[in-house]
């Protein structure tokens, strides 16, 4: 393999990883608040379609995103009202949500568009463009830190700049700011929290809204920058594998882009070798697509470093017996 | 204060699938069609003839190895969600069996297959089972991924060792000795006349399969422990029941009965294996189950429903401009209202069950 190959690869990596890493960062908020959130696959799904209809409609990219946001938001509300309010079961309404969001996408795409599920191709203001960083035409010469600035660094759109801006703020809120100890503390120990006065209710909600949020930029993300408009079923399970990175990051921000990193670097390099062979053993592609799955039940399993999630997560917070 | 038995089985499960419906209904209104023609389509589509009937029942079929399978699992507070990974091991299970001799007679294919499916299931929710009994890993994620990795095992399978020659991934036909009795020859020899459907044998099957989920839960001692250590896991221990053992049953039960799903599925209808056999199956398992409150009659009912609503949604598609993602809605809305906002409904009833008691004049003792 050759140094513009890997270079390539990389930068796949990055764009595949942009929508895994949002959306990771998303259920860090959500389950480090005490709130299970297997809805991150429905949350991006609806933000995909509703970023690209509106984009298609009003021919405005940023209309579209925060339509995306909004329709994500929305399902995060709804999640939080069964989970949060009426203490409902919060991984039998993420069940609910990712089968709602599957429908309600295709059944309003063929309403409004009537191209079978999807919505028309996207271009020019419709989609987010590649950013190129200054000096990136003039550097690329350079040899090795040339392509490495030029093609890796620079010529992403916007949004994988905001991913991964994400994680150092995602880190700053959670560890260094009131809000961040105390959504922490609502996830491990909401008793302690409530006697001292502060709302779990609010706390959790507050989370629930910033995991929807985050999910919406990942899901306008995939229709209108990765891609170029809405098909069925985009999502494809990448909420599912952020679930799992999300695991492997052991709930942690910094972890979660080393997590995800590896996600997009198997898929980007499943997607760019059909057949692979290691130490002349071949590999199946079906096996590089399992792999992540496989190595979060691994990690799960506590052979390799035990991940532990927030003791309060998954149960809802009854304030007086 | 309790509810009285007939409000927590049937009041509130039905006023949880009235809203469910009623939001569905405005879904439909949304999208330019008028509900209640919409909801007279699938009705008469679902039960309206005996092909309706054929489909309806073959659906529910499937519906209720999945449901009974997240079912076993919720009582012993097991949140299987693992239904579609383990029905297409399942499906491998049978698809083996059957291509693996010559069957002379379905008689002797069909319990074969049923082990192997069986089996295969079973094998498969194994894992995830051992990992939450003796790792603690959450049962919920594991079930995930394990579907996950099935789904690409199956894939695997079928573009390498069980492919067919021709382009399609998928195996052989199996042998005319594992075809199951159809309903229509059962119904012809009768004198019944019984449109072409893909309805068969495994419907009964899936009848005895309640019946002995219902003898395992509540009459043998298996049962009985499940049961109490769904209630409460320290008293189960104080009881002598290790919580290892209980899990480990319960999954390899669960799993079990989601690989049966492949001998109606694959067995009774495709007749060959396919890369996605299940198309979701698992999934209206865990509606099934929280709609029918775990108990194998309600179960079945709640089957039978969710088979309606699949073939009404396919004639609904049909003879409207509804998609058939329509079902996907209303089978969201389902699992929303009775498993997730259940205690949205179930406030408000106990309070008016709670004003109704107090008028009633009851027998006070003398003071």
């Amino acid at each position: 393999m050759d140094f513009l190959t890997l270079i390539q690869i990389l930068d796949s990596t990055v764009r595949l990883a942009t929508p895994l890493l949002l959306a990771c960062l998303a259920g860090l908020f959500s389950e480090r608040a005490g709130v299970f959130d297997i809805g991150l696959e429905a949350k991006m799904l609806a933000a995909a379609f509703f970023s690209a209809a509106v984009a298609a409609i009003t021919g405005d990219v940023w209309l579209g995103l925060l339509a995306g946001i909004v329709s994500s938001l929305i399902f995060a509300l709804i999640h939080g009202i069964a989970s949060i309010t009426f203490r409902g079961d919060q991984l039998i309404s993420g069940v609910a949500l990712n089968f709602l969001a599957s429908g309600m996408t295709v059944l309003i795409a063929r309403d409004w568009f009537n191209e079978g599920g999807r919505t028309p191709a996207l271009d020019g203001a419709a989609r987010f463009q590649n950013i190129t960083l200054p000096f990136a035409d003039s550097v690329a010469g350079v040899p090795v830190l040339g392509p490495i600035y030029s093609e890796l660094i620079s010529g992403h759109t916007i949004l994988v700049y905001v991913a991964l801006l994400m994680v150092p703020l995602t880190w700053y809120i959670l560890y260094r700011t009131r809000f961040g100890l105390r959504l922490r503390a609502v996830g491990e120990n909401p008793g302690a929290v409530d006697t001292a006065g502060i709302s779990v209710v609010r706390l959790r909600y507050a989370a629930v809204l910033i995991a929807g949020v985050l999910c919406g930029l990942a899901g306008a993300y995939l229709a209108t920058g990765l891609a170029a408009g809405f098909t069925q079923n985009m999502t494809a399970g990448r909420g599912y594998i952020a679930l799992a990175a999300l695991i492997f990051a052991k709930w942690r921000p910094w972890y979660a882009l080393g997590a995800t990193m590896l996600f997009g670097l198997l898929d980007a390099i499943g997607n760019r070798y059909q057949s692979l062979e290691l130490l002349g053993v071949p590999i199946p592609t079906q096996f590089m697509q399992a792999l992540p799955y496989i190595l979060t039940v691994v990690i799960l399993a506590g052979f390799v470093g035990k991940a532990v999630p927030p003791r309060a997560g998954g149960e809802a917070y009854v304030k007086e017996r | 204060m309790n509810l009285p038995k007939w409000a927590d089985v049937v009041l509130i499960p039905l006023i949880n699938l009235l809203l469910a419906l009623f939001v569905s209904g405005l879904v439909v209104l949304l999208i330019g069609e008028d509900p209640v023609n919409a909801m007279k389509i699938m009705v008469n589509g679902a039960v309206g003839s005996t092909y309706g009937w054929g489909y309806t029942l073959f659906y529910a079929t499937n519906f209720i190895f999945t449901g009974l399978a997240v079912a076993v699992a919720f009582h012993a507070r097991l949140f299987n969600i693992g239904g579609e990974g383990q029905a297409q091991l399942g499906s491998l299970g049978v698809a083996l069996v059957c291509l693996a001799l010559p069957w002379p007679h379905w008689t002797l294919a069909l319990p074969a297959a049923m082990v192997g499916g069986a089996l295969f299931g079973a094998a498969w929710a194994a894992i995830p089972a051992y990992l939450q009994a003796r790792r603690g890993s959450h049962i919920v994620i594991t079930t995930i991924m394990f579907n996950f990795i099935a789904s690409a095992l199956l894939v695997y399978l079928l573009v390498g060792a069980l492919k067919a020659p021709g382009m399609a991934p998928e195996s052989a036909r199996f042998p005319e000795g594992t075809f199951l009795p159809n309903a229509r020859d059962v119904f012809a020899m009768v004198g019944i006349p019984f449109a072409r459907s893909p309805l068969n044998i495994s419907f009964l099957v899936g009848l005895i399969g309640c019946f002995l989920v219902w003898l395992l839960l509540w009459r043998s001692r298996l049962g009985y422990e499940i049961r109490a250590y769904g209630h409460s896991e320290p008293a189960a221990k104080y009881a002598g029941i290790a919580p290892f053992r209980i899990i480990m049953i319960t999954m390899l039960i669960s799993g079990g009965l989601s690989g049966l799903m492949a001998i109606n599925a694959v067995m009774g209808e495709q007749q060959r294996l396919l890369q996605d056999n299940v198309l979701g199956a698992g999934f209206v398992g865990i509606a099934v189950a929280l709609m029918g409150r775990s108990h194998p009659v309600g179960v079945l009912l709640a089957a039978i429903l969710f088979g309606a609503l699949y073939q009404g949604g396919a004639e609904l598609e049909f003879e409207t401009s509804v998609p058939r993602e329509m079902v996907l809605v209303i089978q969201a809305l389902v699992i929303l209202f009775t498993g997730a906002l259940d205690n949205m409904v179930r406030g408000p009833v106990t309070t008016a069950f709670l004003r109704y008691g107090r008028r009633r004049p009851r027998a006070e003792p003398a003071e």
